[in-house]
């Protein structure tokens, strides 16, 4: 395929996702509003008017980026996750594996456009925090590249736990069992100074820790972690992933028997 | 003999498929095939039969990347599917047994987007889908969603997304399946006009008329080996008996004595008659003639393919045991 034709078929999967989490916008930008408004009204209102100031900030600023985080994170991961798993399970993933589509262009596809939903639902959010609070933007650059290789990360994991699953169930497993418990305890509502030596060490090993504190250092200019730290954890887990999953394209790994 | 090329041989074209002792042995252990060798030149109408489990499938979705072959390598318009990958997959169309579509999307968008993945623009993959989807007689449908679109419909959106990046080697795997006899004409009548144009075409059916009817070559595979491959008139060449249903006028209480050919009544105005290969019908007619037998009517009993088919089966089953 010619550098044109490679385009268009990249264009032509990354289209096709906007479409498709367009279409169904009541189950996939609508519920992670909500969910975020329910959050900043009791968390950020109601419990933080007691919890008092976190690093210099009232409780609702401290807690706004890692919402907006969590959200790109789980919308990012789960656009992937279920698009690709589906058109496994259906069979119109075949579309795809006959075509000469290079497989690299497939797995950007789809990473697209689980990055598309993870920073439109982000969008959405942010917007939705702005009527609970002023947003003052420290570091848009850094906010920004924080927010766009985090939702990239999460949306080839997505990828990952696509082809493995087999089952509906099996596709659950990892956001449910993993995903959500690393995010909970990533720091979003919390500072990782509020926690014992022991715990503080422990929560070193949590990857969304890092990316948490990189977007939060973007917006507030505050953070429990540097932002070299983030930035560079979440470029070498993109680029572990990213080889994983080439890996398994390849070899046709769940996809091909 | 020499090395160097003839010129007949440089100027030959390369076969539409080569298959070369492909196997596939499935992780649970089951082989699906056991060294199969194919040659299938441009411009052919193709026969893949076997019965349930014998290979087909496999083997086309071996041809299609669908499955990982465990060995053997396969050509397509001589392009090698592990060395060429993407410029051999480009010369194929698959039509699969299976509806593999995504039913929720628009029939219009199914196409234009298989479109996209071979590179092809959305504003030619748009002029290409609506010629496509008239000459399949789908183009009223073209906004609804593909779920709400008849068994027959969802066959032909199948062939329209086959060929909307103009493939040289259609696969047509079980293509009129569910398909009532009027939407089956009217593909085979498009399907034979692709061919006619120049598209080679490999099928496989259960409708062994069909494969008779319309495809010059077959192999058939049973239990992951060719067993046969040949051309469709030999293979016919070699039925010993044919038998006929004849409707008779008049309805006849006994059968009158002849030596020529076997008769029997299925009832009173129905005469079966086997007759071997190589006399004259004229024969029959004769004999009927004389006795005063009056014939309204003649069909085959058995499809003569069908009837070669299952003798190769069974052959083959008494090879093995």
């Amino acid at each position: 395929m010619s550098w044109k034709e490679i385009l268009t078929a990249f264009n032509t999967i990354f289209i096709k996702e906007i479409l498709r989490f367009s279409r169904i916008w009541i189950q996939t930008i609508l519920p992670p509003a909500i969910t975020m408004t329910l959050y900043f009204v009791i968390f950020g209102n109601l419990i933080g008017k007691a919890i008092g100031e976190m690093d210099g900030f009232k409780y609702i600023d401290y807690i706004v980026p890692g919402l907006i985080m969590m959200s790109v994170i789980t919308n990012s991961y789960s656009n992937v996750v279920s698009s690709f798993f589906s058109s496994k399970m259906h069979g119109h993933i075949q579309e795809l594996l006959i075509s000469p589509t290079p497989n690299i262009v497939i797995l950007l596809g789809f990473v697209a456009g689980g990055v598309a939903r993870g920073l439109g639902v982000g969008i959405v959010v942010t917007i939705v925090s702005l009527f609970f609070t002023k947003m003052d933007i420290q570091h848009p650059v850094i906010t920004l590249v924080i927010v766009l290789l985090t939702s990239i990360l999460f949306s080839i994991a997505g990828f990952i736990n696509a082809i493995y699953a087999k089952t509906f169930d099996a596709m659950n497993i990892i956001p449910i069992f993993i995903l959500t418990p690393l995010t909970y305890l990533g720091g979003v509502f919390y500072s990782i100074h509020m926690l014992s030596p022991f715990w503080q060490n422990v929560s070193l090993f949590n990857p969304v820790l890092y990316m948490v504190n990189g977007f939060r250092y973007g917006i507030l200019g505050v953070s429990d972690i540097s932002p070299s730290a983030s930035f560079t954890l979440i470029v070498v887990f993109i680029v572990i992933l990213f080889s994983f999953a080439m890996y398994l394209l390849t070899k046709g790994i769940g996809l091909r028997e | 003999m020499s090395d160097t090329p003839t010129t007949q041989q440089i100027d030959s074209p390369p076969p539409a498929l080569l298959i070369s002792n492909l196997k596939k042995t499935y992780d649970n252990g089951f082989i699906a095939l056991k060294g199969i060798d194919l040659c299938i030149q441009q411009g052919d109408f193709f026969a893949l039969l076997g019965a349930n489990g014998a290979g087909k499938s496999t083997t086309i979705e071996a041809i299609c990347s669908l499955v990982n072959k465990t060995a053997g390598s396969i050509e397509i318009f001589g392009h090698n599917i592990d060395s060429e990958r993407d410029l051999a997959k480009s010369f194929i169309g698959l039509v699969p047994q299976e509806f593999n579509f995504n039913i929720f999307e628009p029939v219009i968008e199914i196409i234009v987007n298989q479109a996209g993945y071979y590179g092809i623009e959305r504003k030619e993959a748009f002029r290409r889908a609506e010629v496509l989807l008239k000459r399949l007689d789908l183009w009223g449908k073209r906004k609804e969603k593909a779920l709400n679109l008849s068994g027959g419909m969802k066959r032909r959106l199948m062939i329209a997304r086959a060929l909307i990046h103009k493939p040289q080697l259609l696969i047509l795997d079980e293509p009129t399946a569910g398909v009532d006899i009027e939407i089956r004409r009217t593909m085979w009548a498009f399907l034979s006009s692709l061919n006619a144009a120049g598209t080679t075409i490999i099928l496989t059916t259960h409708y062994l008329e069909e494969a008779e009817n319309f495809c010059h070559n077959i192999a058939i595979l049973d239990k992951g080996e060719v067993i046969e491959n040949t051309s469709m008139k030999q293979l016919l060449s070699r039925l010993q008996t044919e038998k006929f249903v004849l409707n008779l006028k008049e309805p006849l209480s006994e059968l009158p004595q002849c030596n020529d050919f076997i008769m029997s009544l299925r009832d009173s105005n129905t005469l079966e008659v086997a007759l071997d290969k190589g006399r004259s019908l004229n024969l029959m007619f004769e004999f009927f003639s004389k006795h005063n037998i009056r014939v309204m009517s003649m069909r085959n009993k058995n499809n003569r393919l069908e009837e070669l088919f299952m003798g190769l089966i069974d052959n083959n089953k008494g090879v093995k045991t």
